[in-house]
């Protein structure tokens, strides 16, 4: 399974999607990190900035593109439904990450019940040459490639999987590494619409 | 040469909505807008049905695993002409209405597919699951469909 999820990532990367310089990608969105930061202050203050509202907000925003990326997703892949949580797992390591921004995140660390796993990223062009403002709250409160959660939520949802997705250690902080832990919590089936009687 | 082509393409939106219709060929017999409507909403609700009632055997279901996903109607034919219907994960349904003899119908929905997923999806201003008025996406569909 493993294997088949790599190939086509590596497929699909290779001969149909459009690739742009990094280095956009990159400052682009450290002009948006950095210009949310500038904007979402503490109330009642000139220049604190509110972390934990950025964080939010660029999850919100990492929402809204997963709602859309997705559909662009299976259509290029051509993928169906994966059979369990795993599968899904090496989907968004081996296919989704690799597709969008070619790296392959390594899965590790699942639950007893298989109902939650972290991501390892090795390598995040999203941080690349970014060192977090020293005012002694950005290492301890903001997560600063935040989006990333929130793409996955939003992809998720559109395919029936209600997940809960956060950063729980960046290599920006000063951890070892950057981990996001990624838990399903359930699966919307479709429903029965209740009766009309 | 062979008549085929494609008639119309139709897309209804996870709720049973039709957020897109456009018709290809030329002399076309024509429904009204009202019509377009009532067509997509029986046809979804008729693929829910085709999706839960299915007389072959359950298939095995490993604990742990999801439900195998069940496609529903594919396609409906009849002497005029053939219907393909594809529904993506998220639940969107594009639905093409062809002459008998138009081979590959699969390759052409999945592409039409495709076409949403660039230009309707990652236009910004698209509002989800509301109708499609996206020039791009008409005229990238036009250039594929329309035979010349």
């Amino acid at each position: 399974m493993a294997t088949k999820a790599a190939r086509i990532g590596e497929e699909v990367w290779k001969s149909r999607v459009d690739k742009i310089n990094a280095e956009v990608v990159t400052l682009t969105y450290g002009t948006i990190v950095a210009q949310l930061c500038r904007d979402l202050t503490v109330p009642n203050t000139i220049n604190k900035t509110d972390y934990n509202a950025v964080n939010k907000e660029l999850d919100r925003m990492g929402y809204n593109m997963g709602l859309r990326l997705i559909e662009d997703f299976l259509a290029k892949t051509g993928t169906g439904q994966c059979s369990n949580f795993r599968e899904t797992a090496e989907m968004i390591s081996k296919v989704g990450f690799k597709v969008f921004i070619n790296i392959t995140p390594n899965v590790s660390n699942w639950s007893k019940d298989s109902d939650s796993f972290h991501l390892v990223f090795e390598e995040n062009p999203l941080a690349d040459f970014v060192e977090l403002p020293d005012d002694g709250r950005a290492q301890d409160e903001l997560w600063y490639s935040n989006i990333l959660c929130g793409v996955i939520r939003g992809a998720m949802e559109m395919v029936q999987m209600q997940i809960e997705a956060r950063f729980v250690s960046d290599v920006l902080r000063g951890d070892d590494t950057t981990e996001m832990r990624v838990t399903l919590i359930r699966i919307i089936e479709d429903e029965m619409p209740p009766d009309d009687e | 040469m062979a008549w085929w082509v494609v008639f119309a393409l139709l897309i209804i939106n996870k709720a049973g909505g039709l957020i897109y219709n456009r018709t290809f060929a030329p002399g076309l017999q024509k429904l009204d807008s009202n019509d377009y409507l009532i067509l997509a909403g029986t046809f979804h609700g008729i693929h829910a049905i085709s999706r839960s009632i299915n007389p072959a055997p359950l298939a095995e279901r490993l604990p742990g695993n999801r439900k195998p996903p069940t496609t529903g109607i594919e396609s409906l034919e009849s002497s005029h002409f053939r219907l393909t219907c594809f529904q993506a994960p998220t639940g969107v349904k594009f639905l093409l209405v062809t002459s008998p003899e138009q081979p590959n119908t699969d390759v052409v929905v999945r592409r039409c597919y495709e076409l949403y997923g660039d230009f309707v999806m990652k236009n910004p201003f698209y509002s989800m699951e509301m109708p499609i008025r996206v020039e791009k996406f008409d005229r990238a569909l036009g250039g594929y469909l329309v035979r010349p």
